[in-house]
C-alpha cells in the first residue's frame, strides 16, 4: 500500500492532552474528535489537515494518557501516517489498533524533512520518498505481527478472525 | 536463564508454554490476563470495540473492572450518558467489578485496596497509569481502549518482551522524603522518553524500607519515563499488604541475581531534599530550594500517585494547628470511600478542615483538568498527580507544579513552594 499527502511538523514530546484535550472525550465519534485535533497544541491547528496529509514529529510522540482518542483524532482528522523519531509505547500499540501506520523515521532524517513537502510511503516496506526535496528515507520496516493487524484493518477486524476460527 | 522481573511474570502468565522457551527482550508472546479494567472516559469506546468484534459475553465476569473515576459525580450531561452507557454493560455482561458512588474512588486506589491485583498478576487497563500495580510485583501495563475490548473477548493479550533498566538506590532518606522524591530524581536522570518501551526494576535499600504505598506511588509515574513497567520484588512486605487486602495467594518474587539488564543507574538518596517537577514536563525536576519564590494559587493532595491514607497522615501532621494561606485553595481528595472514612476516624479530616481545605469525593477530581478545581490561565497549582503537561489541569496559561504530600502541606500553609523543614 502506498500512501502520499503532505508533511505537518511538529516538536518533541507531542502528548495526548495536546493531541486531543480531555475536555472533548465526551465522544467517541471519530469525525468529531478529529475537528479538535491537536487543540492541546495550538486551538485551529488541525484545520491546516488535508485527507492523506502526514505528522512528521521528534522524540516521544504521543506520550501521556493511553486515550485512543489521540489516534482517532488524527485519524478523523484525515491524517494517514504519523512519522516520529520515536513514539510513546501506549500510543504506538494504539495506532495500530485503530488502523493508523505510524514509522520511526531514522536519526537525522526529520530534519530533513521541510514543512508542507510531499511524502509518498509504501506502509509494507516503511521506505519514504520525500518528491519535493527528492530525496529516500528508510523508516523502521513495521514488525509482521502488527502488519497483520494493520493489514486486517485493525484490531476489532483482528479480533473477529481469531473468534471465527 | 537467568530473568527480570519482568520476563519472570510474562513467563508465569504465557498462553502458550512454547512461546517461554529462551524468551528474551524484543520477543513477541501472548499471555492471559488475570484482570482488565478501563476508566469512565476509555470504557465507552473499549465498549463500541467490543460491540464490533462480534462479542456477546465477556470472557471472565470476575476479571474484568470498570471504574467511574474520572468525571464523576457526573460533571454534565454528556459524561453523564456515557457513564450510564458503561453501567448499562457492566449489569448485561453482569460484570462483578463495577464501581460508581459510594464504593467508587481512583481506580489505582481500590484495586489494589480490595485485592484485585497481586504479586504475580498480569493485568492490562485502558488507562496509562495501570502500572502502579508493578508496586505489588504484578505485571502490568496501561493500553487502548481497544486493547482492553480483545482482553475483554479473549482473555489474553500480547506483549514484546521489555528490556529492563535496573534503577538501584543507596543511602537513606532525609526526613520529609518519600516514594514522590525518589521517582522524581529517576525521572531527571532518565528523562520522559529515557525508559520508552523498557520495564524499570527498582531496587536498593532504600526500596526495602518504604512501605508498600509508598512504592505504589513510584510505579505510578513509571510511565512518565514511558516504561511499560515500574516493578518491586514481592518482599516481604508486599506478601504481608497482599494478604491483608485479601489475597489468598501471594508469594515473594525476586530477580535472578545475575539477569541481564539493558542499562543500570544508581541513585544515592542521601543528602537529597525534596523534589519538585516545574511546569510543563514530569522530568523538569529542581530541588524545592530552588522554587522559594513561586507562588501558587491552588495545591492539590490526592490523585492515584499520592492520594492513600499514607499521603493524608503525611500532610495532616504538617498542618495540624495550621491554616492555609489566604487566597490559596487547597483541594483535597482521599483516594477512595475507605480512605475517606479511614481519614475521618484519625481526625486527619477535621485537621484538613480546621486548616480551609475543601474536601472533595474520592474521585481523579482536579488531576485531569476536566472536573472540579480547574484551573483559569496565569493560576499556578502545586500538585501530588503525576503530570504537569501544559493545560493538563485547566487552562493552556496555567502551570501546574508536582511534588510529595508533604511540599504539597508546607505549600498550602505559606502560598509559595516550601520545604516542610521551613514550616
Ligand atoms: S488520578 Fe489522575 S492520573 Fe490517576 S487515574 Fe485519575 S486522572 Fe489518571
Amino acid at each position: 500500500m502506498i500512501l502520499k499527502g503532505k508533511a505537518h511538523l511538529v516538536g518533541d514530546h507531542i502528548d495526548t492532552d495536546a493531541i486531543l484535550p480531555s475536555r472533548f472525550m465526551v465522544t467517541t465519534d471519530r469525525r468529531e474528535l478529529g475537528t479538535h485535533c491537536m487543540e492541546g497544541l495550538e486551538p485551529g491547528w488541525g484545520q491546516r489537515i488535508r485527507p492523506g496529509d502526514f505528522i512528521v514529529a521528534g522524540r516521544n510522540f504521543g506520550c501521556g494518557s493511553s486515550r485512543e482518542h489521540a489516534p482517532q483524532a488524527l485519524l478523523g482528522a484525515g491524517v494517514s501516517a504519523v512519522f516520529a523519531e520515536s513514539f510513546a509505547r501506549i500510543f504506538y500499540r494504539n495506532g495500530f489498533n485503530m488502523g493508523l501506520p505510524l514509522f520511526q523515521l531514522p536519526p537525522g532524517a526529520r530534519e530533513a524533512i521541510g514543512e508542507g513537502d510531499e511524502l509518498e510511503i509504501d506502509v509494507q516496506s516503511g521506505i519514504m520518498t520525500d518528491l519535493t526535496s527528492l530525496q529516500t528515507i528508510s523508516c523502521n520496516a513495521i514488525p509482521p505481527f502488527m502488519l497483520n493487524i494493520l493489514s486486517s484493518g485493525g484490531l476489532v477486524e483482528y479480533v473477529k478472525k481469531q473468534t471465527r476460527r | 536463564m537467568k530473568h527480570t522481573l519482568a520476563e519472570k511474570l510474562l513467563l508465569a502468565n504465557l498462553v502458550d508454554a512454547k512461546d517461554g522457551a529462551g524468551i528474551a527482550p524484543g520477543r513477541i508472546v501472548r499471555c492471559f490476563v488475570s484482570m482488565t479494567l478501563a476508566e469512565d472516559l476509555t470504557a465507552p469506546l473499549g465498549i463500541k470495540a467490543f460491540r464490533e468484534m462480534g462479542a456477546n459475553r465477556v470472557f471472565d465476569r470476575d476479571k474484568v473492572a470498570l471504574i467511574c473515576d474520572h468525571f464523576t459525580p457526573n460533571k454534565d450531561v454528556a459524561s453523564a450518558e456515557q457513564v450510564k452507557s458503561i453501567r448499562e454493560f457492566a449489569k448485561q455482561m453482569g460484570i462483578t467489578h463495577y464501581f460508581e458512588g459510594g464504593n467508587c474512588g481512583v481506580e489505582h486506589v481500590i484495586l489494589p485496596e480490595l485485592g484485585l491485583v497481586g504479586p504475580g498478576d498480569l493485568v492490562i487497563g485502558a488507562d496509562s497509569h495501570t502500572c502502579t500495580y508493578g508496586a505489588l510485583c504484578a505485571f502490568a501495563t496501561g493500553v487502548g481502549s481497544t486493547d482492553f475490548a480483545a482482553a475483554m473477548v479473549l482473555g489474553e493479550t500480547w506483549f514484546k518482551v521489555p528490556e529492563s533498566c535496573k534503577v538501584e538506590f543507596t543511602g537513606r532518606l532525609a526526613p520529609h522524603l518519600g516514594g514522590k522524591d525518589l521517582i522524581l530524581e529517576t525521572l531527571r536522570r532518565l528523562g520522559v522518553s529515557g525508559a520508552l518501551y523498557m520495564a524499570l526494576e527498582f531496587c536498593g535499600e532504600p526500596i526495602d524500607a518504604l512501605d508498600v504505598e509508598q512504592r505504589m506511588t513510584m510505579a505510578n509515574m513509571a510511565v512518565e519515563g514511558g516504561a511499560k513497567v515500574g516493578l518491586f520484588a514481592s518482599d516481604r512486605k508486599t506478601v504481608e499488604y497482599a494478604k491483608a487486602h485479601g489475597r489468598n495467594t501471594a508469594w515473594e518474587i525476586h530477580p535472578d541475581p545475575d539477569a541481564a539488564y539493558a542499562q543500570t543507574l544508581r541513585i544515592d538518596v542521601s543528602d537529597m531534599s525534596p523534589r519538585v517537577a516545574r511546569p510543563h514536563l514530569p522530568d523538569n525536576v529542581v530541588g524545592v530550594e530552588e522554587l522559594a519564590d513561586v507562588r501558587v494559587d491552588q495545591v492539590f493532595l490526592g490523585s492515584c500517585t499520592n492520594g492513600r491514607i499514607s499521603d493524608l497522615r503525611v500532610a495532616a501532621e504538617l498542618l495540624r494547628g495550621r491554616k492555609v494561606a489566604d487566597g490559596v485553595r487547597f483541594m483535597v481528595l482521599p483516594g477512595s470511600a475507605r480512605i475517606y472514612g479511614q481519614a475521618m476516624r484519625e481526625g486527619l479530616l477535621e485537621v484538613f478542615l480546621q486548616a480551609g481545605a475543601v474536601i472533595g469525593p474520592p474521585s481523579c477530581g482536579p488531576c485531569v483538568g476536566g472536573h472540579l478545581g480547574i484551573l483559569a490561565s496565569g493560576e499556578k497549582c502545586l500538585s501530588t498527580s503525576n503530570r504537569n503537561f501544559r493545560g493538563r489541569m485547566g487552562s493552556l496559561r496555567s502551570e501546574v507544579y508536582l511534588a510529595g504530600p508533604a511540599v504539597a502541606a508546607a505549600t498550602a500553609v505559606t502560598g509559595r513552594i516550601t520545604h516542610p523543614a521551613d514550616l
